[in-house]
Protein backbone atom coordinates (compact mmCIF):
# COMPACT_ATOMS: atom_id res chain seq x y z
CA UNK A 1 0.00 0.00 0.00
CA UNK A 2 1.35 3.69 -0.89
CA UNK A 3 1.05 5.55 2.14
CA UNK A 4 -0.58 9.40 2.03
CA UNK A 5 1.56 12.06 3.61
CA UNK A 6 1.04 15.84 3.39
CA UNK A 7 2.69 17.12 0.68
CA UNK A 8 0.47 14.11 -1.60
CA UNK A 9 -2.72 15.64 -0.01
CA UNK A 10 -2.01 19.29 -0.75
CA UNK A 11 -1.29 18.32 -4.08
CA UNK A 12 -4.93 16.94 -4.35
CA UNK A 13 -6.51 19.76 -2.80
CA UNK A 14 -4.67 21.83 -5.35
CA UNK A 15 -7.40 20.78 -7.14
CA UNK A 16 -10.59 22.28 -4.91
CA UNK A 17 -8.86 25.52 -5.04
CA UNK A 18 -8.71 25.18 -8.70
CA UNK A 19 -12.32 24.61 -8.77
CA UNK A 20 -12.91 27.81 -6.59
CA UNK A 21 -10.95 29.65 -9.09
CA UNK A 22 -12.99 28.57 -11.80
CA UNK A 23 -15.95 29.32 -10.33
CA UNK A 24 -14.72 32.53 -9.54
CA UNK A 25 -14.05 33.49 -13.15
CA UNK A 26 -17.10 31.82 -14.03
CA UNK A 27 -19.05 34.29 -11.83
CA UNK A 28 -20.79 30.66 -10.55
CA UNK A 29 -21.48 32.37 -7.30
CA UNK A 30 -20.04 29.21 -5.79
CA UNK A 31 -16.99 29.82 -4.73
CA UNK A 32 -17.34 30.28 -0.86
CA UNK A 33 -19.31 27.18 -1.21
CA UNK A 34 -16.69 24.88 -2.99
CA UNK A 35 -14.49 26.25 -0.51
CA UNK A 36 -16.21 25.61 2.72
CA UNK A 37 -17.03 22.03 1.18
CA UNK A 38 -13.64 21.60 1.02
CA UNK A 39 -12.33 22.49 4.24
CA UNK A 40 -15.27 20.68 6.01
CA UNK A 41 -14.73 17.60 4.58
CA UNK A 42 -11.00 17.52 5.52
CA UNK A 43 -11.89 19.00 8.81
CA UNK A 44 -14.63 16.01 9.74
CA UNK A 45 -12.35 13.24 7.77
CA UNK A 46 -9.17 13.98 9.97
CA UNK A 47 -11.64 14.17 13.19
CA UNK A 48 -13.34 10.99 12.18
CA UNK A 49 -10.13 9.28 11.71
CA UNK A 50 -8.79 9.74 15.22
CA UNK A 51 -11.93 8.90 16.85
CA UNK A 52 -11.89 5.88 15.18
CA UNK A 53 -8.00 5.31 15.40
CA UNK A 54 -9.36 5.56 19.35
CA UNK A 55 -12.58 3.10 18.94
CA UNK A 56 -10.19 0.88 16.90
CA UNK A 57 -8.13 0.27 19.54
CA UNK A 58 -10.44 -0.01 22.34
CA UNK A 59 -13.30 -2.26 21.16
CA UNK A 60 -15.79 -1.44 23.67
CA UNK A 61 -19.55 -1.69 22.72
CA UNK A 62 -20.56 1.74 24.82
CA UNK A 63 -18.13 3.70 22.59
CA UNK A 64 -18.99 2.28 19.29
CA UNK A 65 -22.79 2.92 20.52
CA UNK A 66 -22.22 6.44 20.99
CA UNK A 67 -20.41 6.86 17.48
CA UNK A 68 -23.64 4.86 16.14
CA UNK A 69 -26.11 7.20 17.92
CA UNK A 70 -24.02 10.26 16.66
CA UNK A 71 -24.28 8.90 13.26
CA UNK A 72 -28.14 8.28 13.30
CA UNK A 73 -28.75 11.32 14.85
CA UNK A 74 -27.02 13.38 12.10
CA UNK A 75 -28.32 11.60 9.15
CA UNK A 76 -32.10 12.11 10.68
CA UNK A 77 -30.89 15.64 10.58
CA UNK A 78 -29.95 15.31 7.09
CA UNK A 79 -32.54 13.43 5.79
CA UNK A 80 -34.96 16.17 7.09
CA UNK A 81 -32.71 19.19 5.95
CA UNK A 82 -33.40 17.61 2.56
CA UNK A 83 -36.70 18.25 2.33
CA UNK A 84 -38.33 20.91 0.74
CA UNK A 85 -41.66 20.71 2.91
CA UNK A 86 -41.43 18.63 5.68
CA UNK A 87 -42.88 17.46 8.87
CA UNK A 88 -43.17 20.28 11.69
CA UNK A 89 -41.65 19.65 15.12
CA UNK A 90 -40.32 16.85 15.39
CA UNK A 91 -41.50 14.75 12.88
CA UNK A 92 -39.49 14.96 10.31
CA UNK A 93 -36.53 14.10 11.80
CA UNK A 94 -38.20 11.52 13.76
CA UNK A 95 -39.25 9.83 11.14
CA UNK A 96 -36.00 9.71 9.62
CA UNK A 97 -34.11 8.31 12.43
CA UNK A 98 -36.92 5.92 13.48
CA UNK A 99 -36.73 4.30 9.95
CA UNK A 100 -32.97 4.22 10.07
CA UNK A 101 -32.79 2.66 12.87
CA UNK A 102 -34.93 0.11 12.26
CA UNK A 103 -33.43 -0.45 8.96
CA UNK A 104 -29.95 0.11 9.13
CA UNK A 105 -28.99 -1.25 13.27
CA UNK A 106 -31.05 -4.20 11.97
CA UNK A 107 -29.08 -4.98 8.65
CA UNK A 108 -25.99 -4.43 10.31
CA UNK A 109 -26.41 -6.40 13.40
CA UNK A 110 -27.90 -9.59 11.70
CA UNK A 111 -24.68 -8.95 9.11
CA UNK A 112 -22.44 -9.28 11.52
CA UNK A 113 -23.64 -11.67 13.83
CA UNK A 114 -24.66 -14.14 10.71
CA UNK A 115 -22.55 -13.14 7.77
CA UNK A 116 -19.07 -11.95 9.05
CA UNK A 117 -19.16 -13.40 12.19
CA UNK A 118 -15.72 -11.53 13.64
CA UNK A 119 -15.26 -11.69 17.27
CA UNK A 120 -16.56 -9.66 19.23
CA UNK A 121 -19.42 -9.37 16.90
CA UNK A 122 -19.02 -5.67 17.34
CA UNK A 123 -15.36 -5.18 16.60
CA UNK A 124 -15.58 -1.41 15.11
CA UNK A 125 -13.44 -2.20 11.96
CA UNK A 126 -16.33 -3.98 10.51
CA UNK A 127 -19.18 -2.53 12.75
CA UNK A 128 -18.57 1.37 11.88
CA UNK A 129 -17.90 1.33 8.20
CA UNK A 130 -21.17 -1.39 7.45
CA UNK A 131 -23.50 1.11 9.32
CA UNK A 132 -21.84 4.09 8.00
CA UNK A 133 -22.23 2.79 4.24
CA UNK A 134 -25.79 1.76 4.74
CA UNK A 135 -26.69 4.98 6.54
CA UNK A 136 -25.26 6.78 3.58
CA UNK A 137 -27.61 5.43 0.73
CA UNK A 138 -30.96 4.50 3.42
CA UNK A 139 -30.10 8.60 4.37
CA UNK A 140 -30.59 9.73 0.73
CA UNK A 141 -33.44 6.98 0.27
CA UNK A 142 -35.56 8.56 3.14
CA UNK A 143 -35.37 11.83 1.80
CA UNK A 144 -36.08 11.68 -1.58
CA UNK A 145 -38.71 9.83 -0.25
CA UNK A 146 -40.52 11.88 1.68
CA UNK A 147 -39.41 15.13 -0.27
CA UNK A 148 -41.63 13.54 -2.57
CA UNK A 149 -44.29 12.43 -0.71
CA UNK A 150 -44.72 15.92 0.42
CA UNK A 151 -44.37 17.97 -2.59
CA UNK A 152 -46.63 15.50 -4.23
CA UNK A 153 -49.03 16.11 -1.70
CA UNK A 154 -49.02 19.62 -1.44
CA UNK A 155 -49.25 19.78 -5.50
CA UNK A 156 -51.85 17.20 -6.30
CA UNK A 157 -53.86 18.22 -2.75
CA UNK A 158 -56.90 18.55 -4.51
CA UNK A 159 -57.10 15.02 -6.49
CA UNK A 160 -56.33 13.41 -3.03
CA UNK A 161 -59.53 14.97 -1.43
CA UNK A 162 -61.74 14.60 -4.68
CA UNK A 163 -60.80 10.83 -4.66
CA UNK A 164 -61.64 11.38 -0.29
CA UNK A 165 -64.60 12.99 -0.87
CA UNK A 166 -66.27 9.99 -3.41
CA UNK A 167 -65.40 7.58 -0.10
CA UNK A 168 -62.24 6.55 -0.77
CA UNK A 169 -60.08 6.04 2.26
CA UNK A 170 -56.64 7.50 3.14
CA UNK A 171 -54.68 4.80 1.68
CA UNK A 172 -56.15 4.16 -1.46
CA UNK A 173 -56.19 8.18 -1.43
CA UNK A 174 -52.42 7.90 -1.51
CA UNK A 175 -52.00 4.95 -3.07
CA UNK A 176 -50.37 5.82 -6.84
CA UNK A 177 -48.81 8.57 -5.10
CA UNK A 178 -46.82 6.24 -1.95
CA UNK A 179 -45.79 4.07 -5.08
CA UNK A 180 -44.03 7.11 -6.85
CA UNK A 181 -42.16 8.20 -3.83
CA UNK A 182 -41.07 4.69 -3.03
CA UNK A 183 -39.74 4.80 -6.76
CA UNK A 184 -37.56 8.12 -6.11
CA UNK A 185 -36.40 7.00 -2.46
CA UNK A 186 -34.94 3.66 -4.45
CA UNK A 187 -33.82 4.98 -7.79
CA UNK A 188 -30.17 6.11 -7.24
CA UNK A 189 -29.46 2.32 -5.46
CA UNK A 190 -31.09 0.85 -8.28
CA UNK A 191 -28.87 3.36 -10.77
CA UNK A 192 -25.86 2.25 -8.31
CA UNK A 193 -26.49 -1.60 -8.70
CA UNK A 194 -27.23 -1.57 -12.54
CA UNK A 195 -23.78 0.59 -13.34
CA UNK A 196 -21.78 -1.24 -10.74
CA UNK A 197 -18.56 -2.53 -12.60
CA UNK A 198 -19.58 -1.45 -15.56
CA UNK A 199 -20.04 2.68 -15.43
CA UNK A 200 -18.58 2.72 -12.28
CA UNK A 201 -16.50 1.05 -9.51
CA UNK A 202 -17.92 1.58 -6.61
CA UNK A 203 -16.38 3.81 -3.71
CA UNK A 204 -15.45 1.08 -1.40
CA UNK A 205 -14.36 -1.38 -3.72
CA UNK A 206 -12.09 0.98 -5.25
CA UNK A 207 -10.68 1.90 -1.77
CA UNK A 208 -10.03 -1.76 -0.89
CA UNK A 209 -8.12 -2.59 -4.15
CA UNK A 210 -6.06 0.77 -3.27
CA UNK A 211 -5.40 -0.57 0.07
CA UNK A 212 -3.78 -3.70 -1.54
CA UNK A 213 -6.89 -6.06 -1.79
CA UNK A 214 -7.21 -8.92 -4.28
CA UNK A 215 -9.97 -7.46 -6.74
CA UNK A 216 -11.95 -10.48 -6.41
CA UNK A 217 -12.12 -10.28 -2.44
CA UNK A 218 -13.25 -6.78 -2.95
CA UNK A 219 -15.89 -7.59 -5.57
CA UNK A 220 -17.00 -9.99 -3.11
CA UNK A 221 -17.29 -7.46 -0.46
CA UNK A 222 -19.06 -4.81 -2.80
CA UNK A 223 -21.50 -7.85 -3.78
CA UNK A 224 -22.44 -7.85 -0.14
CA UNK A 225 -22.76 -4.01 0.67
CA UNK A 226 -25.18 -4.01 -2.22
CA UNK A 227 -27.06 -6.17 -1.03
CA UNK A 228 -26.85 -4.94 2.31
CA UNK A 229 -27.80 -1.12 0.93
CA UNK A 230 -30.62 -2.76 -1.30
CA UNK A 231 -32.61 -3.84 1.87
CA UNK A 232 -31.44 -1.69 4.63
CA UNK A 233 -32.89 1.21 2.04
CA UNK A 234 -36.00 -0.61 1.01
CA UNK A 235 -36.78 -1.11 4.60
CA UNK A 236 -36.20 2.36 5.87
CA UNK A 237 -38.03 4.94 2.54
CA UNK A 238 -40.82 2.41 2.87
CA UNK A 239 -41.53 2.98 6.58
CA UNK A 240 -40.84 6.74 6.18
CA UNK A 241 -42.89 7.03 4.20
CA UNK A 242 -45.73 5.20 5.27
CA UNK A 243 -45.29 6.62 8.66
CA UNK A 244 -45.40 10.18 6.95
CA UNK A 245 -48.34 9.39 4.93
CA UNK A 246 -50.26 8.13 8.13
CA UNK A 247 -49.18 11.61 9.85
CA UNK A 248 -50.38 13.46 6.80
CA UNK A 249 -54.16 11.92 7.43
CA UNK A 250 -55.49 12.62 11.17
CA UNK A 251 -57.90 10.17 12.70
CA UNK A 252 -60.88 11.25 10.55
CA UNK A 253 -58.79 10.56 7.56
CA UNK A 254 -58.77 14.37 6.47
CA UNK A 255 -55.91 15.62 4.44
CA UNK A 256 -53.54 17.89 7.21
CA UNK A 257 -51.30 19.44 5.45
CA UNK A 258 -51.34 22.53 7.98
CA UNK A 259 -48.73 19.39 9.47
CA UNK A 260 -45.67 20.39 6.82
CA UNK A 261 -43.83 23.54 7.63
CA UNK A 262 -43.61 26.24 5.07
CA UNK A 263 -40.59 25.74 2.94
CA UNK B 1 -88.70 14.18 14.58
CA UNK B 2 -84.42 14.42 13.98
CA UNK B 3 -84.50 10.77 12.28
CA UNK B 4 -86.75 12.01 9.42
CA UNK B 5 -83.92 14.20 8.57
CA UNK B 6 -81.73 13.44 6.29
CA UNK B 7 -79.16 15.85 7.19
CA UNK B 8 -79.00 17.40 10.60
CA UNK B 9 -76.10 19.86 11.66
CA UNK B 10 -75.99 21.47 14.68
CA UNK B 11 -73.64 24.50 16.39
CA UNK B 12 -71.03 23.47 13.38
CA UNK B 13 -68.20 25.28 14.00
CA UNK B 14 -64.66 25.90 11.79
CA UNK B 15 -62.25 29.36 10.87
CA UNK B 16 -64.28 31.47 12.36
CA UNK B 17 -67.32 30.58 11.04
CA UNK B 18 -70.62 29.19 12.86
CA UNK B 19 -72.40 28.24 14.82
CA UNK B 20 -74.17 27.13 12.55
CA UNK B 21 -77.26 24.72 12.64
CA UNK B 22 -79.44 23.58 9.43
CA UNK B 23 -81.44 20.42 8.15
CA UNK B 24 -82.27 18.96 5.43
CA UNK B 25 -85.45 17.02 4.47
CA UNK B 26 -85.73 13.95 2.30
CA UNK B 27 -86.17 14.90 -1.21
CA UNK B 28 -85.09 18.97 -0.36
CA UNK B 29 -82.94 21.24 -1.89
CA UNK B 30 -81.33 23.96 0.22
CA UNK B 31 -79.61 26.61 -2.01
CA UNK B 32 -77.02 28.63 0.17
CA UNK B 33 -75.35 31.76 -1.17
CA UNK B 34 -73.68 34.52 0.66
CA UNK B 35 -70.74 36.84 -0.34
CA UNK B 36 -67.33 35.42 -1.67
CA UNK B 37 -64.99 34.02 1.02
CA UNK B 38 -67.75 33.81 3.57
CA UNK B 39 -67.06 30.36 4.16
CA UNK B 40 -70.09 28.50 1.88
CA UNK B 41 -67.23 25.60 0.17
CA UNK B 42 -65.73 25.76 3.84
CA UNK B 43 -69.05 24.87 5.56
CA UNK B 44 -69.65 22.11 2.39
CA UNK B 45 -66.26 20.66 3.53
CA UNK B 46 -66.92 20.53 7.23
CA UNK B 47 -70.31 18.50 6.72
CA UNK B 48 -68.15 16.35 4.57
CA UNK B 49 -65.89 15.94 7.55
CA UNK B 50 -62.53 16.88 4.84
CA UNK B 51 -61.59 19.98 7.26
CA UNK B 52 -61.47 20.10 11.61
CA UNK B 53 -64.76 21.47 13.15
CA UNK B 54 -66.61 21.15 16.16
CA UNK B 55 -70.12 20.47 16.15
CA UNK B 56 -72.52 17.93 15.32
CA UNK B 57 -73.37 16.79 11.84
CA UNK B 58 -75.47 13.17 11.31
CA UNK B 59 -77.32 11.93 8.27
CA UNK B 60 -80.38 10.19 8.62
CA UNK B 61 -79.71 10.35 12.58
CA UNK B 62 -76.48 8.30 12.30
CA UNK B 63 -73.55 11.57 13.04
CA UNK B 64 -70.46 11.11 11.10
CA UNK B 65 -68.23 10.12 14.12
CA UNK B 66 -69.67 6.79 14.31
CA UNK B 67 -69.25 5.63 10.35
CA UNK B 68 -66.01 5.39 9.24
CA UNK B 69 -65.02 8.43 7.38
CA UNK B 70 -65.04 6.77 4.24
CA UNK B 71 -68.47 5.62 4.77
CA UNK B 72 -69.69 9.34 5.40
CA UNK B 73 -68.41 10.29 2.72
CA UNK B 74 -69.71 8.46 0.12
CA UNK B 75 -73.50 9.16 2.12
CA UNK B 76 -72.89 12.54 1.94
CA UNK B 77 -70.91 13.22 -1.21
CA UNK B 78 -69.68 16.27 -2.27
CA UNK B 79 -68.66 17.90 -5.39
CA UNK B 80 -66.28 20.44 -5.95
CA UNK B 81 -66.25 23.19 -7.98
CA UNK B 82 -63.30 22.23 -10.34
CA UNK B 83 -63.46 18.53 -10.82
CA UNK B 84 -59.82 16.34 -10.33
CA UNK B 85 -58.57 13.22 -11.56
CA UNK B 86 -56.04 11.30 -10.99
CA UNK B 87 -56.01 8.69 -13.83
CA UNK B 88 -55.42 9.14 -17.72
CA UNK B 89 -58.65 8.04 -18.63
CA UNK B 90 -61.53 8.55 -17.57
CA UNK B 91 -63.38 5.27 -17.53
CA UNK B 92 -60.72 4.32 -15.11
CA UNK B 93 -62.26 6.87 -12.82
CA UNK B 94 -65.62 4.48 -12.51
CA UNK B 95 -65.99 1.14 -10.52
CA UNK B 96 -68.83 0.49 -13.66
CA UNK B 97 -69.33 2.63 -16.82
CA UNK B 98 -72.18 4.91 -16.09
CA UNK B 99 -75.85 3.74 -17.19
CA UNK B 100 -76.59 5.13 -21.01
CA UNK B 101 -79.76 7.24 -19.91
CA UNK B 102 -77.70 9.41 -17.47
CA UNK B 103 -75.02 10.15 -20.48
CA UNK B 104 -77.64 11.07 -22.31
CA UNK B 105 -79.34 13.24 -19.70
CA UNK B 106 -76.28 15.01 -19.45
CA UNK B 107 -75.53 15.00 -23.39
CA UNK B 108 -72.12 13.29 -22.80
CA UNK B 109 -71.08 10.85 -25.64
CA UNK B 110 -69.86 7.41 -24.47
CA UNK B 111 -67.24 7.95 -26.32
CA UNK B 112 -65.82 10.05 -24.16
CA UNK B 113 -65.65 7.38 -21.71
CA UNK B 114 -61.98 5.39 -22.84
CA UNK B 115 -60.62 9.41 -23.61
CA UNK B 116 -57.98 11.31 -22.22
CA UNK B 117 -59.32 13.37 -19.19
CA UNK B 118 -57.23 15.94 -20.83
CA UNK B 119 -58.96 15.70 -24.12
CA UNK B 120 -62.21 17.16 -22.00
CA UNK B 121 -63.31 20.38 -21.57
CA UNK B 122 -63.85 21.70 -17.99
CA UNK B 123 -67.50 21.24 -18.55
CA UNK B 124 -67.30 17.79 -19.66
CA UNK B 125 -65.00 16.76 -17.04
CA UNK B 126 -67.56 18.71 -14.70
CA UNK B 127 -70.51 16.54 -15.57
CA UNK B 128 -68.63 13.29 -15.53
CA UNK B 129 -67.48 14.28 -12.04
CA UNK B 130 -71.25 14.54 -11.10
CA UNK B 131 -71.95 11.19 -12.37
CA UNK B 132 -69.07 9.53 -10.61
CA UNK B 133 -69.95 11.10 -7.25
CA UNK B 134 -73.97 9.48 -8.34
CA UNK B 135 -72.64 6.38 -8.85
CA UNK B 136 -72.05 6.23 -4.95
CA UNK B 137 -75.41 6.71 -4.44
CA UNK B 138 -75.18 9.39 -1.84
CA UNK B 139 -78.03 10.42 0.09
CA UNK B 140 -76.73 13.73 0.77
CA UNK B 141 -75.52 16.08 -1.86
CA UNK B 142 -73.11 18.58 -1.65
CA UNK B 143 -73.03 20.65 -4.24
CA UNK B 144 -70.36 23.84 -4.64
CA UNK B 145 -70.93 25.60 -7.46
CA UNK B 146 -71.89 22.38 -9.31
CA UNK B 147 -72.25 24.60 -12.96
CA UNK B 148 -69.99 27.65 -12.52
CA UNK B 149 -67.99 25.97 -15.93
CA UNK B 150 -71.09 24.96 -17.94
CA UNK B 151 -72.82 26.72 -20.37
CA UNK B 152 -76.88 27.79 -19.47
CA UNK B 153 -78.12 24.65 -21.77
CA UNK B 154 -75.89 22.03 -19.50
CA UNK B 155 -76.59 24.19 -16.79
CA UNK B 156 -80.45 23.03 -16.69
CA UNK B 157 -79.29 19.42 -17.97
CA UNK B 158 -77.56 19.17 -14.55
CA UNK B 159 -80.09 21.29 -12.69
CA UNK B 160 -82.98 18.51 -14.17
CA UNK B 161 -80.50 14.91 -13.62
CA UNK B 162 -80.27 16.47 -10.01
CA UNK B 163 -84.04 17.11 -9.60
CA UNK B 164 -84.43 13.35 -11.42
CA UNK B 165 -81.45 11.79 -8.40
CA UNK B 166 -83.53 13.77 -5.41
CA UNK B 167 -87.03 12.33 -6.51
CA UNK B 168 -86.01 8.42 -7.46
CA UNK B 169 -83.46 8.22 -4.27
CA UNK B 170 -84.83 9.99 -1.56
CA UNK B 171 -81.72 12.36 -1.46
CA UNK B 172 -81.32 15.78 0.37
CA UNK B 173 -79.10 18.71 -1.57
CA UNK B 174 -77.00 21.21 -0.30
CA UNK B 175 -76.68 23.34 -3.35
CA UNK B 176 -73.90 26.62 -3.08
CA UNK B 177 -74.75 29.07 -6.18
CA UNK B 178 -74.22 32.29 -7.06
CA UNK B 179 -76.85 32.77 -9.28
CA UNK B 180 -79.99 33.74 -8.00
CA UNK B 181 -82.13 32.64 -10.81
CA UNK B 182 -80.69 29.17 -10.61
CA UNK B 183 -81.33 28.90 -6.68
CA UNK B 184 -84.88 29.91 -7.41
CA UNK B 185 -85.11 27.18 -10.03
CA UNK B 186 -83.12 24.24 -8.26
CA UNK B 187 -84.41 24.87 -4.18
CA UNK B 188 -87.06 24.54 -1.68
CA UNK B 189 -85.84 26.81 0.79
CA UNK B 190 -83.32 29.30 -0.14
CA UNK B 191 -80.16 30.50 2.89
CA UNK B 192 -77.38 33.11 2.99
CA UNK B 193 -74.13 32.37 5.15
CA UNK B 194 -72.61 36.30 6.18
CA UNK B 195 -70.88 37.37 8.86
CA UNK B 196 -69.87 33.56 9.72
CA UNK B 197 -73.60 33.09 10.46
CA UNK B 198 -76.71 31.45 8.12
CA UNK B 199 -79.41 34.33 7.88
CA UNK B 200 -82.23 33.46 5.51
CA UNK B 201 -82.45 35.03 2.32
CA UNK B 202 -85.30 37.10 1.78
CA UNK B 203 -87.67 36.48 -1.99
CA UNK B 204 -87.21 40.34 -2.83
CA UNK B 205 -83.71 40.53 -2.08
CA UNK B 206 -81.18 38.95 -4.29
CA UNK B 207 -79.43 35.61 -2.74
CA UNK B 208 -76.21 35.21 -4.68
CA UNK B 209 -73.65 37.64 -5.38
CA UNK B 210 -75.02 39.13 -8.76
CA UNK B 211 -74.95 42.70 -8.83
CA UNK B 212 -77.77 44.54 -7.39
Amino acid sequence: MILLGPLELALAALLVLGSAALAFALRLGLTASLLIAGTRMVVQLLLVGLILKVVFDRVDLTWIGIIALVMLIVAGYESAARQKRRLAGAWSIGIGVAAMFLSTFTVTVLTLVVILGPSPWYTPQYAIPLLGMLLGNTMTGVALGLDRLTQTLWVQRDAVEARLMLGHTWREAVTDIRRDCMRAGLIPTLNAMAAAGIVSLPGMMTGQILAGAPPVEAVKYQILIMCLIMGATTGGTAFAVQVACRRLFDARERLRLDRLRAP
Amino acid sequence: MTEARQLDVEGLRFGGVGPVDLWLAPRECLALGGPSGAGKSRLLRAIADLDVHEGRVACQGTTAEALEPSEWRRRVGMLAADSRWWRDRVDEHFAAPPAGEMLEALALDEALLRAPVAKLSSGERQRFALLRLLANHPRVLLLDEPTANLDPDNALRVEHLIADYRRSEGAAVLWVSHDPQQMRRVADRRLRLEGGRLVQAPDTEPIGDAPR
